[in-house]
């Protein structure tokens, strides 16, 4: 008996139960990796003023930002996904400051770390960039002259909450 | 301690330009622009080995407007003299002392990009803190505190 191309059976309109879990999970591909990418930010701490210290604070034991899966600090650019702008930015610095942003590797976030990168602080001057929004798009600002431990990691759970809640772009079709 | 030096060095600067007065445990000579070459020639004889700082004050409405200051330490006797010079925005020059002084040649080039006090003598007055383009002198007292300079177009 010879078939007729047209009448090949296709696949029953009623899913079976196991492709139906998987169809629900692939209405949740973006919060699943938004989950995996939010406790793996790897920091690269630009840091240039006295900022650094509360930076070290956070980072140390007794505050210990690892509990957020944040703690190992890249020292590339290429490697890190988050770019902890801690203390103030010169003029003089902005192109740096641009450049290091240019080359990390999407996805990439942008943490303004304390007053001075916020808006420039009580620097109203000749060297310093009010604010190092006027040169690259910042995710969380964390105020603070310095900022207290607590507010860093508020700061970095705010950040993680823009992650999980974030369409990722690596969600494609074929994905 | 330091007075039988500062009698020295009174002596040998003072006498011959305008006064010196003891300010704060420092001795404080106020000479002419012209005369600072010689007078820190003489310094350096005296034991005067420590070149400290040159700056500037900008003294708006006085003429002439900039005080020049230089600030040298004695590692012998362990004390200080200040040098006062000055000069007017016309014409805001003054003699080098990077030949005396090899550590003047950084501080001038800062004093002269903040204050625009020119140094005769020194050959690279390139900006120091502040990057090529940069104009104006920010530590003048008519620079405007809210201008902005950027060296990268700032995002709209």
């Amino acid at each position: 008996m010879t078939m007729d191309r047209r009448t090949i059976p296709i696949a029953p309109a009623q899913p079976s139960g196991r492709s139906a879990a998987f169809e629900y999970i692939s209405t949740r591909k973006d919060e699943l990796i938004g989950w995996a990418r939010k406790f793996s930010i790897f920091p690269y701490p630009f840091v240039t003023a006295c900022c650094a210290m509360e930076f070290m604070s956070v980072s140390s034991t007794p505050y210990d930002t690892d509990r957020f899966g944040a703690a190992l600090p890249r020292f590339s650019p290429r490697q890190s996904d988050l770019l902890m702008v801690v203390g103030t930015v010169s003029q003089k610095q902005a192109p740096v400051l641009l450049k290091v942003w240019e080359q990390m590797c999407e996805p990439k976030w942008v943490m303004a770390f304390g007053v001075c990168a916020t808006s420039g602080g009580f620097y109203q001057n000749y060297a310093a960039v009010p604010g190092i929004d006027r040169i690259l798009p910042v995710d969380v600002y964390i105020p603070g002259c310095p900022p207290r431990p607590e507010t860093v990691i508020d700061g970095i759970m705010q950040l993680q909450d823009k992650i999980a809640r974030q369409k990722h772009a690596i969600v494609t079709r074929d994905f | 301690m330091g007075a039988e030096v500062f009698d020295r060095v009174k002596s040998r600067l003072a006498a011959r330009e305008e006064e010196a007065s003891l300010v704060h445990g420092i001795l404080v000579v106020n000479l002419a622009p012209g005369a600072v070459r010689e007078a820190a020639g003489r310094l350096r004889e005296l034991g005067f080995d420590m070149f400290l700082d040159v700056t500037a004050v900008d003294w708006p409405g006085r003429e002439p407007r900039f005080d020049v200051v230089w600030h040298f330490y004695s590692t012998t006797d362990f004390v200080r003299v200040r040098l006062k010079a000055r000069v007017p925005e016309a014409s805001p020059v003054v003699p080098s002392l990077t030949a005396l002084y090899g550590s003047a040649a950084f501080m001038e080039r800062e004093c002269h990009e903040m204050y625009g006090i020119g140094f005769e003598g020194n050959a690279d007055l390139r900006p120091l803190l502040l990057y090529e383009g940069f104009v104006g002198h920010p530590l003048r007292k008519d620079y405007p505190k809210e201008a902005e300079q950027p060296l990268v177009p700032y995002r709209d």
